[in-house]
């Protein structure tokens, strides 16, 4: 890919104004008060991103962080109240589904009408149709009305019209999680279709494997600003701390609240059998030791301790706990210091993080830290994937 | 495997190569108030055949499932017309010093039907497609436009029927008297389009103006010789000059009257009538020309908000 920008959005703010009036009596009533009646919410502050042609770009961030609002700048529905954003090329937005279909209307004249909101001619339209209807596969009822239709047919006709028109960028606002798993595949196949073919895509969702499976790059916002942008990795990663130090915040909250124990994790260390640590690297087979140091401010009764093995993109490959080895702990105040020893790893080659968690017996979580450590397999490149086995072929 | 994958690569290539071969664009609609005129016509020339689509989404979804469908639209102006020759003609006896009662009635009818539709529906548009405004961009102006090409339909068919009227009654228009049509009709148009433009894009912030432009247009309506004719507004303002000159300066008063110069052929052998006719259309067009660009601007700045404001 040569790097030409698509879409530049330079130091771009939104500021909302939350009015609490709307008709002209309340207007002329508080008429030179008016501020009183007004809040400022900025949505968006100093964003600054760069897309370039044919990445597939997805934005994340927890609700209200402003991906929508964002993504709406760019489509040009929004406007911003100070900086710019620039656009190259043909712009479609999926933003909702079926916005420009109307009821009364049938599945035909729906097709035209919205496949020319979405900028397609009448004549690219009869050029198209026929594959319009095919892919949406609801043939039979296209001359209905589509007040008649079930969402699943209302949707699949949509997102057939969508996928048609012939975008250089494509807005596309959670509206993959549409129709039942065949037709789902059969839209995902077509958006792998559209980055062959080298056009850009933005995605904002909350399916975070989708982020992982299909896009290049993502794009963290919390609170209207930008905070992680780079490989879907490192920003899942970034994304997922958030997340948890939101819970935790809220489970200590809650702890406190029920006077349930207080205690968290202080420390970690990873030691290969090899003896490497800090971020040590294992060879296929070799054992981990992972030492962790916790801090209990309440007594701790009847508490459990469990690591696991995860992926970067967070998911689990193994977990234990002292309840599973058999272990049952004493009573622990203050400082403490524990070791589990993972031994003969058949894990491949790649990176992985260790999670750690302090639970009670009845299930409460005490403290969960997902990616507390990392480590690195280096595998003798015969095998891809995260198991390792021990590979033979013979012709038979 | 590999043929595919290097025809991929070319389109994505390709499509690399144009693509830095244009130059970036603002997203969403330019601003600057002088300046934006021209890229809003082309903007809007560009989208005719969505007008189109949406003019006929109106017609189609507005008579959809009733038995008598498209003749609902005749019915309606037909009913007023009854209800005004019977009470106003007959029992106010108006009938009696205007000849040709009916014709002028509908004729007036006509021309008031178009403007108020226009303006009602007009009004309303913005807020009524807000659902696509909020997830589409479209230069919204097509939403007020669209409101305009429907009720130009609905008023072909009553000029249809206003001129097999004229044949029946033995008093088809003919010669100079259809200068006026065109030039009235192209004040109606632009006057009743400058409103709705404004009038939708207001709406928007506050929703009070569908009932005031309710109330407006009812005044607007008895404010002009749509049921009663100019002669009787003339006699009355005899001694009154100014109040007279005011009256004429309602645009939808010169185009009613631009109206019935074309088809109330009996109208002639009035005692009164409004004098340069052509002249005050012709002035009213070019004021009207202006503030329909005006309106547009207008309509451009507050649109920027729209999609928040819904």
């Amino acid at each position: 890919m040569d790097g030409t920008p698509v879409i530049r959005i330079e130091n771009v703010s939104k500021r909302f104004v939350i009015r609490k009036e709307k008709s002209l009596k309340e207007r002329l009533v508080n008429f030179g008060r008016s501020n009183l009646h007004k809040d400022d919410f900025w949505a968006l502050q100093n964003v600054d991103l760069e897309v370039s042609t044919g990445s597939t770009v997805g934005l994340i961030g927890p609700n209200g962080s402003g991906k929508s609002t964002l993504l709406k700048m760019i489509g040009g529905i929004l406007q911003p109240t100070s900086g710019s954003v620039h656009l190259r090329g043909r712009l479609a937005a999926l933003l909702e589904l079926g916005a420009g279909f109307h009821p009364d209307l049938t599945g035909r004249e729906n097709v035209y009408l919205n496949a020319s909101i979405l900028g397609l001619s009448r004549k690219q339209t009869d050029r198209h149709f026929d594959a319009m209807v095919d892919f949406s596969g609801i043939e039979p009822f296209i001359d209905t009305q589509v007040k008649f239709y079930s969402s699943g047919m209302y949707v699949r006709l949509a997102f057939a019209v969508a996928v048609h028109v012939d975008p250089d960028i494509l807005l596309v606002d959670e509206v993959l999680a549409v129709g039942d798993e065949q037709f789902q595949r059969k839209c995902l196949e077509r958006i792998r279709g559209f980055q062959h073919e080298g056009r850009t895509i933005v995605l904002v969702t909350h399916g975070l494997d989708q982020v992982a499976e299909f896009c290049d790059r993502a794009v963290v916002l919390e609170h209207g600003k930008v905070t992680a942008d780079g490989l879907p990795r490192d920003a899942l990663k970034v994304l997922r701390a958030d997340f948890e130090a939101t819970r935790q915040e809220e489970v200590d909250r809650q702890d406190e609240a029920a006077g349930r124990p207080l205690a968290r994790f202080t420390g970690i260390a990873l030691r290969s059998d090899s003896g490497a640590t800090g971020h040590p690297s294992l060879r296929t087979g070799e054992g981990l030791t992972v030492a962790v140091e916790i801090e209990a401010t309440t007594p701790l009764e009847d508490w459990e301790i469990g690591v696991g093995i995860t992926t970067p993109l967070g998911t689990a490959l193994y977990g234990t706990n002292t309840r599973l080895l058999g272990v049952k702990l004493d009573r622990h105040v203050g400082p403490g210091r524990f070791e589990f020893h993972l031994g003969q790893l058949a894990l491949g080659e790649g990176d992985y993080s260790v999670q750690t968690s302090l639970t009670g017996s009845d299930g409460t979580e005490i403290d969960v830290v997902p990616q507390a450590a990392e480590f690195s397999v280096e595998g003798d490149g015969r095998s891809q994937g995260a198991l390792a086995a021990q590979a033979k072929f013979a012709v038979l | 495997m590999t043929d595919t994958a290097t025809t991929r690569t070319d389109t994505a290539t390709a499509r690399a190569v144009r693509l830095a071969a244009e130059p970036l664009r603002e997203a969403g609609p330019r601003p600057g108030f002088a300046t934006g005129t021209l890229s809003s016509l082309r903007d809007i020339a560009a989208h005719s055949e969505l007008m189109g689509f949406l003019v006929r989404r109106e017609l189609k979804s507005r008579y959809k499932d009733s038995a008598l469908g498209f003749l609902w639209s005749l019915i309606r102006p037909l009913a007023m017309l009854l209800i005004y020759y019977v009470a106003l003609g007959k029992f106010l006896g108006a009938a009696r010093s205007i000849p040709d009662f009916a014709i002028f009635i509908y004729t007036g009818l006509t021309a008031w039907g178009l403007f108020n539709e226009i303006v009602t529906v007009g009004t309303a548009s913005i807020v009524a497609n807000s659902g696509l405004i909020k997830k589409v961009y479209l230069p919204r102006e097509v939403f007020p436009l669209s409101a305009v090409g429907s009720a130009v339909f609905s008023f072909l068919i009553q000029l249809g029927i206003l001129i097999a009227a004229t044949a029946v009654v033995g008093r088809f228009p003919t010669g100079i008297r259809w200068f006026y049509f065109p030039l009235s009709l192209a004040v109606l148009l632009v006057f009743s389009t400058a409103l709705a433009l404004l009038l939708s894009a207001v709406n928007v912030y506050l929703r009070d103006v569908g009932y005031l432009v309710e109330v407006a247009l009812m005044i607007l309506f008895w404010g002009s010789p749509i049921v009663y004719s100019w002669s009787l507004v003339h006699r009355q303002l005899l001694k009154y000059p100014t109040l007279e000159q005011l009256y004429l300066l309602n645009p939808i008063t010169l185009v009613v009257c631009g109206f019935q110069r074309t088809f109330w052929v009996a109208g002639d052998a009035q005692p009164f009538q409004v004098t340069a006719l052509g002249e005050r259309l012709g002035i009213a067009l070019v004021v009207g020309v202006l503030l329909l660009w005006v309106c547009q601007r207008t309509f451009a700045r507050l649109q920027a908000n729209f999609a928040q404001e819904l």
